[in-house]
């Protein structure tokens, strides 16, 4: 099943066969069936973590390969969990069908500021995108009618999935149904990557003016990574609202969006596992550390992006390379 | 003959300053062509006008008697238009077939592909690192191009135009930063680049200019001072005033 490539394989065939799955990239699925069975009493804070793993990969795939760096990801995870909120309490407690919807709804606000945000570069790019962010928050707090304003959707009721799966009380439903979400997003996101289309926005990241040089039409292919990204933060964003039957305005905020940052910074960007390793690492340490003192614990996580940040640029992920290619050469 | 290229009183000014002013040129099909000047004459401003890095204030760029004056950079790739920059413009954390693979995606129109793994192309990987075999590079073809001496590097910039079948490539000091001990290898690549190529190579070295180039234009603070064989050149005096002359002076 797997092929191992080694260096002294011809290029040519290295190439060709880049995109095999490779052993280790099962690993985060065992953990994540493993974990079901293993942590029962804590599957609602796994089906968060899930949930978030896929907001991360929807930015690993704008900030790790494409390079664009945004401070205001959450708005479109709130706009998908704003749009799955309304959408179950106004016409279908379907999950499904909300998933979708909260998608399209996403993407549609991705395309629309993404047109607009991409034509700057650097440091007006990023305010842009926390602007962005502030506007979408304002018009949910404002927009009470519809959003709840500051006191949130309330009574949110979803109905089973497939018509079978109740949402249960010890989140057993709601584990696995962020697991298969996020299982179909990783296929789809780790088939992008691999694809010319996603092997192109590491060619943009790495030099920008080269693509315009060999012809690239790199606005268009950053605009549609761009729907595309907050697309998949909209699934995110509707996990959260499925999950929990609530929506606060803390989906939007610009804590989600700066965490969002640190988490895939702490995994390793532009890898895709950096989203699921950032993530887990992230919110275990914060349920943990939040028990001992719930005020002080940012403090060890500040602490620990100051020491990935000076001595690991890859993140942790970074650091397993170094240790296994340290290992290779010892042995 | 239509010519490959031609541009026709192409202007522009950096402010108050002129960089292009009204330069018409030409390129023949099949061309060996070299644009010299001294530092500052706007050579590789030329090439940027004509690439449409930059936009000028004034004039007319044709490719093969069709106007792109207003084409985007990209759509001017795509009528077969390549370039080498001056200073490297690589994807540094790739690989050199990586590199290469990319211009040939892009020139294949399979940029844009979402659906399939950039491997089912195989056809593509083969004829990117057939070029790298061409251009001696096949032995570095997985090394990163961080990795490799800056000579190499120049080569793979070569590589990446070679792989657009551009009809029409710019060269842009090709040699720029490379020892002179390895420069000959360039010049050698060069060389031998297909015949139906039109080249214009920008170059301070005048041991390769006049090695390469059947015709050469001397561009002097943005105009067209003398354009000829590189006897006439060699022989005209004014460019040996604005070139030989200041060793002479100095």
């Amino acid at each position: 099943m797997f092929h191992r490539l080694s260096p002294d394989d011809p290029p040519v065939e290295q190439m060709v066969q880049s995109h095999k799955l490779r052993p280790l990239e099962l690993l985060p699925w065992l953990a994540i069936v493993g974990a079901y069975f293993a942590f029962p009493e804590y599957l609602s804070l796994g089906s968060q973590i899930l949930l978030t793993v896929v907001f991360a990969l929807s930015l690993d795939l704008i900030l790790g390969y494409a390079g664009i760096i945004t401070l205001g990801h959450s708005a479109f995870f709130g706009v998908g969990a704003y749009t799955a909120g309304i959408y179950a309490l106004h016409i279908s407690g379907e999950p499904l069908s909300g998933l979708v919807v909260a998608a399209l709804a996403a993407g549609l606000v991705g395309l629309a500021s993404g047109l607009v945000i991409l034509r700057t570069h650097g440091l007006t790019l990023l305010m842009l995108t926390l602007a962005f962010l502030f506007l979408i928050h304002e018009i949910a707090n404002k927009a009470g009618f519809i959003t709840g304003g500051a006191d949130g959707l309330q009574g949110i009721a979803m109905q089973e999935i497939f018509g079978q799966f109740r949402f249960d009380m010890f989140g057993r439903t709601a584990y696995v149904y962020s697991a298969v979400v996020l299982f179909i997003v990783w296929l789809f996101a780790r088939l992008l990557v691999h694809s010319p289309f996603g092997r192109s926005l590491t060619g943009i990241r790495e030099n920008v003016t080269r693509m315009h040089a060999i012809g690239t039409p790199v606005r268009r292919r950053l605009v549609i990574i761009y729907t595309i990204s907050a697309m998949i933060a909209g699934i995110a964003g509707a996990l959260l609202t499925h999950t929990t039957q609530f929506v606060g305005l803390n989906v939007l905020s610009f804590e989600r969006s700066g965490e969002i940052v640190i988490m895939l910074i702490l995994g390793g960007i532009g890898r895709l596992y950096g989203a699921f390793v950032g993530a887990a690492v992230f919110m275990i340490a914060q349920d943990e550390l939040a028990k001992a003192d719930p005020v002080f614990w940012y403090f060890w996580i500040g602490l620990l992006l100051v020491l990935i940040v000076m001595f690991a640029r890859g993140g942790i992920l970074g650091l397993v390379d170094q240790a296994r290619r340290w290992l290779r050469r010892r042995v | 003959m239509t010519p490959a290229l031609e541009t026709i009183g192409l202007k522009k000014n950096f402010g108050a300053l002129p960089v292009a002013n009204d330069i018409n040129f030409k390129l023949a099909p099949g061309a060996r062509h070299a644009l010299i000047g001294p530092n500052g004459a706007g050579k590789t401003t030329f090439i940027n006008l004509i690439t449409g890095r930059l936009s000028p204030n004034a004039g007319t760029i044709k490719l093969a008697g069709e106007d792109i004056t207003r084409l985007s950079q990209a759509a001017r790739v795509k009528r077969g238009l390549g370039r080498t920059f001056q200073i490297n413009m690589l994807y540094k954390g790739l690989s050199v077939l990586e590199n290469v693979l990319m211009a040939v995606s892009e020139r294949e129109g399979r940029g844009g592909d979402m659906f399939r793994v950039a491997g089912s192309h195989r056809d593509i990987v083969e004829e990117a690192y057939a070029l790298l075999e061409r251009l001696r590079l096949a032995d570095v073809a997985m090394s990163l191009v961080k990795e490799l001496p800056y000579g190499k590097q120049r080569l793979v910039e070569i590589a990446i135009a070679l792989g657009l079948h551009p009809s029409v490539l710019l060269l842009d000091e090709p040699a720029a930063g490379v020892p002179s001990t390895e420069s000959s290898i360039i010049l050698d690549v060069v060389e031998s680049l297909p015949g139906d190529i039109a080249m214009l190579i920008i170059e301070h070295d005048m041991d390769l200019v006049f090695r390469l180039a059947r015709k050469i234009t001397v561009l002097v603070q943005g105009a067209v001072l003398v354009e000829g064989t590189p006897a006439e050149i060699a022989a005209d005096p004014r460019v040996r005033e604005v070139y030989l002359g200041e060793r002479q002076h100095g």
